[in-house]
C-alpha cells in the first residue's frame, strides 16, 4: 500500500514498536498511538486533540520537517511536564507522506 | 443525608441530560462532582471550542451546550453537590446504596447513574522529586481558604488563567507573591496578563520567567524553594507556600474501587439492554462507558441516559404500567409547578 508511511514509535514501557499508518485517513499520530493501543485508552489523547491536555506528548528522534507549532501547542507544551526540546504534541503531528520513517518517544503519563 | 430517586455521579452533559428524561419519569435526581461547576469537560477543557455534531445544532460552543442543558432541565430541580469527589459506595438492605464525597456529604439513591466521562478533575501535579511530602504542609495543589496566605510568602507556578489570577488576588493577602513560569508569555486572559504586568511594575508581583521550580526546601514544612532559571545558577527563594496550579487532569479514581468490572479504563456495560453494569442498580453512561462499539460521542450519552432512565423506573417501580409517551402529546410538568404543552388547535368557523 503506497500511501501507507512507516513509524518507529517507543512506547511508556520502553518498547519499539514499527507500525503502518495511512496518509489518507486525516490521521494525526495521537490517533494513530491510539488506534493501535500503544497507550492504554484515557492516558492518551484525553482532550480529544485540541492540544488542550498534553496527554499524547512525545519526543521526537528523527530529523523529519514537522508541521510549525501552532500558538495552542507552544502553550500548552509551556505548563506540561517532562517537556524536552524536542517535545510535541503528536494530536498536532498529521501523518503525511514526508512523515515516514518518523521516529518518536512516547512522554510519560502525568 | 440527600436522598433522591436516581444519583447521578458527574454533571457533564450526559449527566445534564439525565435530569430530562428522568423528570419525564417523576423521578427526581441529584448530581456529584468534582468541579465546582456543572458541565464537565464542556466547561473545564473547552468552553469556547465549538461542536458541530450535537443533531440540530449546525455548531455550539461547548460553554453554550452546558448552559442550554441546565435550562432544558431547571424545570426538574435538580440537586447539586458540586467541588466534592465520589468516594465510597455502600448497598443497603433495602437495595439502595449511600455514596460518600471527600468532604464526607452522603448521598442515598435506589439507582446509581455513573456518567463520569473520564474520571474526576484532580490538579496536575509537577514532577517535583518530594512534593507529596509537603502536601498542606505548604503545597496545595489549589486555593480553597485564601485566608491561609495572609502575611505569608507565596511562590505559584504555572502559566494559565488560574496562576495569573490568584497571584493577583494573593498581591493583596500575601506578604509576597512570586510567579514563576517556564516561559516569557502567559497562556491567560488579556485583562489578567496586563494586570500581572501593572502589579510587577509597581513591585507587587515577583516575576520570574523563564524558571521552574526544582526542589522544595524544608523539615516539616515548606520554607523555600529551588528555582532554575535559564541561564543562572539554581538557587533558594524562601516561602512559606508553594502553590503549583498546573490546570486539572481526568483520573477515574476512586469509582475503579467500586467492584464494577473495568476494562480499557472505562465501566463495562450490557449495551444490548440497559447500559446498567456488572452490580445491579448501578449504570454507567456517557464516556466512562464500554462496551462492543462504544464511540465517546456526547450524542451516544444522550441516548444512552434515556434508555438507562426507562431501565430505572422499572427498578424503582417495577409493577407499575408504563408507556413512553412524547414531550409534545403528553407535555413536560415541571416538579416546580410550571407546564410545557404544545398548544391547542384552534377551531374557527367560516360562515
Amino acid at each position: 500500500m503506497e500511501q501507507d508511511v512507516t513509524l518507529k514509535i517507543t512506547d511508556r514501557e520502553g518498547v519499539l514498536h514499527e507500525i503502518e499508518a495511512p496518509t489518507d485517513m486525516a490521521m494525526n499520530l495521537m490517533e494513530v498511538v491510539r488506534s493501535y493501543e500503544l497507550a492504554p485508552e484515557g492516558t492518551i489523547g484525553i482532550c480529544g486533540g485540541m492540544a488542550m491536555c498534553a496527554s499524547c506528548q512525545c519526543y521526537v528522534n528523527s530529523d523529519h520537517e514537522l508541521p510549525e507549532m501552532g500558538i495552542d501547542e507552544d502553550m500548552m507544551l509551556a505548563e506540561a511536564f517532562h517537556v524536552e526540546d524536542n517535545s510535541r504534541l503528536g494530536c498536532q503531528i498529521q501523518i503525511t507522506s514526508e512523515m515516514d520513517g518518523l521516529e518518536v518517544v512516547l512522554a510519560p503519563e502525568s | 443525608m440527600i436522598t433522591t430517586d436516581i444519583l447521578i455521579i458527574g454533571a457533564g452533559p450526559t449527566g445534564l441530560f439525565t435530569v430530562f428524561e428522568a423528570g419525564l419519569l417523576k423521578l427526581r435526581c441529584h448530581l456529584i462532582d468534582a468541579l465546582p461547576q456543572p458541565g464537565g469537560q464542556c466547561s473545564e477543557i473547552y468552553p469556547k471550542k465549538p461542536i458541530y455534531d450535537i443533531p440540530a445544532y449546525p455548531e455550539i460552543l461547548a460553554g453554550d451546550l452546558t448552559e442550554r442543558l441546565l435550562e432544558q432541565i431547571k424545570q426538574f430541580e435538580p440537586g447539586f453537590t458540586l467541588g466534592e469527589r465520589a468516594e465510597t459506595i455502600d448497598k443497603q438492605e433495602d437495595g439502595s446504596f449511600i455514596v460518600t464525597t471527600n468532604r464526607g456529604t452522603k448521598h442515598q439513591a435506589p439507582v446509581i447513574a455513573i456518567a463520569g466521562g473520564l474520571g474526576s478533575f484532580e490538579p496536575r501535579k509537577p514532577p517535583i522529586p518530594n512534593i507529596e511530602n509537603f502536601e498542606d504542609l505548604g503545597v496545595e495543589y489549589m486555593i480553597r481558604e485564601p485566608e491561609l496566605y495572609r502575611d505569608k510568602n507565596v511562590v505559584i507556578a504555572g502559566g494559565g488563567d488560574s496562576a495569573l489570577d490568584w497571584s493577583i488576588f494573593l498581591s493583596d493577602v500575601a506578604k509576597s507573591v512570586t510567579l514563576v513560569h517556564r516561559r516569557n508569555e502567559f497562556r491567560g486572559a488579556l485583562d489578567s496578563v496586563d494586570k500581572v504586568q501593572e502589579l510587577k511594575n509597581l513591585g507587587k508581583i515577583n516575576l520570574i520567567t523563564p524558571a521552574e521550580i526544582k526542589a522544595i526546601i524544608g523539615k516539616n514544612h515548606v520554607n523555600g524553594v529551588v528555582i532554575s532559571k535559564k541561564g543562572e545558577e539554581d538557587y533558594i527563594l524562601d516561602t512559606d507556600h508553594f502553590i503549583p496550579l498546573f490546570g486539572l487532569a481526568p483520573k477515574l479514581g476512586p469509582i475503579a474501587n467500586w467492584g464494577l468490572e473495568i476494562e480499557k479504563n472505562a465501566i463495562k456495560v450490557n449495551n444490548a439492554l440497559d447500559y446498567q453494569t456488572n452490580i445491579p442498580g448501578i449504570y454507567a453512561i456517557g464516556d466512562v462507558n464500554t462496551y462492543p462499539g462504544k464511540l465517546k460521542l456526547i450524542l451516544c450519552g444522550f441516548h444512552e441516559a434515556t434508555l438507562m432512565c426507562q431501565s430505572a423506573f422499572q427498578r424503582i417501580f417495577p409493577d407499575k404500567k408504563y408507556v413512553m409517551k412524547y414531550t409534545t402529546v403528553g407535555g413536560v410538568d415541571g416538579f416546580d409547578g410550571t407546564r410545557k404543552e404544545a398548544p391547542k388547535a384552534v377551531v374557527k368557523k367560516i360562515e
